[in-house]
């Protein structure tokens, strides 16, 4: 697309490092206004929720960097890392608000894990990003070799599909928005299986 | 119920809180906007009496209890029937009275509150999220009703039916559950005398977004049995559906008593999170019947609550 070239030398200017600082600023105005009662009267539950679902926002904006270059011809690639990592941060805080403000008794947190199927299920996508996490650097690239650090790095769309899934089961009955998210998951995953189909032009 | 305080205003005479601030606001004149600021209850008392049942539990704030509500016609989240509850109206409310009763019909307000005596009920209130707050109530009996509309030998059930006005009601144009909000209770639970019907809340008039203009409170049972903005009651001889059993029979049943020990399938109700407690608030062992055991055990002797949750 037109804008593209322009758009892609601008970014050539633009480092990735501001990302995590900019990143980083919502879990701190999140906890601000969780103190402050910005968040109404049950802030652990306002808390967590909002973290969760800024994870799940980094996910889906990490999704989006491929097809987006395939469409538009914008690489954000130079910033992948930093929302993968950020995404990673973001659900770390989710489940630590989870396990220190929210359930608190150390008994209970294992029976939850092992015994709620929608925490099992988000306890699964977290576990899946921390070898994700640890590999999200140079060395890492290097030592694993891109074809096998690519392979790994696959598991992000097993982990934002079971973040996905986490966020539709832990509602009570069926809502619109959790499944609006796997929605668009499911698709943004089937867009990359498209272009590996025959007849379809490689980008 | 004999002995019990006499209130003898009508329905109708009771000022609610909006009016009543403009009428201050105007005499009030530019003091108007330092009445503004206040935030709270305490303003168009309903004189509701003093009651044996209630706890000694200091009650939630106004803002807890009037901010923070399931009542999914408005909206799934806590905040939206705060937010969007204002649209219903409750001026001219009637409640369709029928089924195995003797005096089948429509009732008023009036109709319904003349001659019962308010009273303020301080319950503890457990959610099936596992949350819970303490919230003064008023209200009257349910058997005060039922006992002058007079059921009929062959009812052994309750059933309950929450208005249904789509133009109203944000939240049932998505199809969360299944529209009008059921519920109901065993006629010898509606009986007991801790089941209440609640016209307000903090001695003032039932806020929207609680359940105006009258609604169930079974305090040992998990808030949704706790129907609100009620517009019919039918006596029946079988088991009426109730919303969330229809919309999940494996997470919520009939009784829905709240049962430490009976965990629902994707949380445990061993404890409870304390609402308005701020940002380190500790969990709370929630209590067999909500600490309600001592009044409703005996409704339940024989039964094995684990088959009956
Ligand atoms: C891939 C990882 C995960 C993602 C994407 C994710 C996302 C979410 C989202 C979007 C919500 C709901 C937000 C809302 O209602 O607006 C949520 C809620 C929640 N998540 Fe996660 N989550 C993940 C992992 C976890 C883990 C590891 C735990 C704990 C072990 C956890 C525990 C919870 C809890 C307890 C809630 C709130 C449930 C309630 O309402 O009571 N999540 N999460």
């Amino acid at each position: 697309m037109i804008f593209a070239r322009p758009v892609n030398d601008f970014l050539r200017h633009v480092p990735a490092w501001p990302l995590y600082i900019l990143g980083a600023l919502p879990v701190i105005w999140v906890f601000w206004q969780g103190v402050t009662g910005g968040l109404g009267v049950d802030p652990v539950k306002g808390i967590e929720h909002r973290l969760g679902l800024w994870g799940l926002w980094w996910l889906i904006a990490g999704l989006c960097v491929t097809p987006l270059a395939r469409v538009t011809g914008v690489r954000l690639i130079r910033y992948r890392r930093a929302i993968g990592l950020l995404a990673f941060f973001y659900i770390l805080v989710h489940l630590l608000v989870w396990l220190v403000l929210d359930v608190q008794i150390p008994s209970q947190i294992w029976a939850d894990i092992l015994k709620r199927p929608y925490i099992t299920i988000g306890m699964a996508g977290f576990l899946l990003m921390v070898p994700l996490a640890v590999t999200s650097n140079n060395w890492s690239v290097r030592k694993l070799g891109p074809v096998r650090w690519r392979s790994l790095h696959r598991l992000t769309y097993v982990a934002v599909t079971l973040g996905a899934i986490h966020f539709v089961m832990l509602v009570k009955g069926w809502q619109t928005e959790p499944v609006v998210y796997l929605l668009v998951v499911v698709m943004l995953l089937v867009f990359r299986q498209v272009r590996s189909l025959p007849g379809l032009r490689r980008a | 119920m004999a002995g019990r305080w006499k209130n003898d205003l009508n329905w109708s005479d009771v000022t609610p809180k909006a009016a009543w601030l403009n009428r201050r606001q105007l005499m009030a004149g530019a003091g108007a906007l330092a009445l503004g600021g206040i935030a709270g209850p305490a303003l168009a008392k309903l004189n509701a009496a003093p009651s044996q049942y209630s706890t000694a539990e200091k009650p939630d704030s106004w803002e807890v209890v009037t901010t923070y509500n399931n009542y999914y016609e408005f909206g799934t989240g806590k905040e939206d029937p705060a937010r969007n509850a204002h649209t219903l109206t409750t001026e001219g409310w009637q409640v369709e009275i029928d089924g195995l009763v003797d005096k089948p019909g429509t009732y008023t307000m009036d109709d319904i509150l003349k001659g019962t005596s308010l009273e303020e009920r301080i319950y503890r209130f457990r959610c099936v999220e596992a949350w819970s707050m303490v919230v003064p109530w008023v209200g009257f009996e349910l058997s005060d009703l039922l006992n002058r509309v007079g059921v009929q030998s062959g009812a052994k059930y309750v059933a309950f039916e929450t208005a249904l006005r789509p133009d109203e009601m944000p939240g049932v144009n998505s199809r969360v559950l299944d529209w009008p909000y059921v519920e109901g209770l065993r006629l010898d639970e509606a009986m007991n005398p801790l089941t209440i019907l609640a016209t307000g809340v903090y001695d003032e008039p039932m806020p929207n977004q609680n359940g105006a203009p009258i609604r169930l409170i079974v305090p040992w049972k998990y808030g949704f049995k706790s129907i609100k903005s009620i517009v019919r009651i039918t006596l029946t001889d079988t088991q009426p559906a109730t919303s969330w059993n229809k919309a999940n029979a494996s997470e919520y049943g009939f009784y829905s008593n709240v049962n430490p020990e009976v965990s629902h399938p994707r949380w445990s109700q061993a404890s409870e999170r304390v609402i308005g407690g701020g940002l380190f608030a500790k969990r709370k062992p929630t209590l067999m019947l909500n600490g309600y055991g001592p009044q409703v055990a005996d409704l339940y002797s024989g039964m094995d609550l684990k088959k009956n949750f």
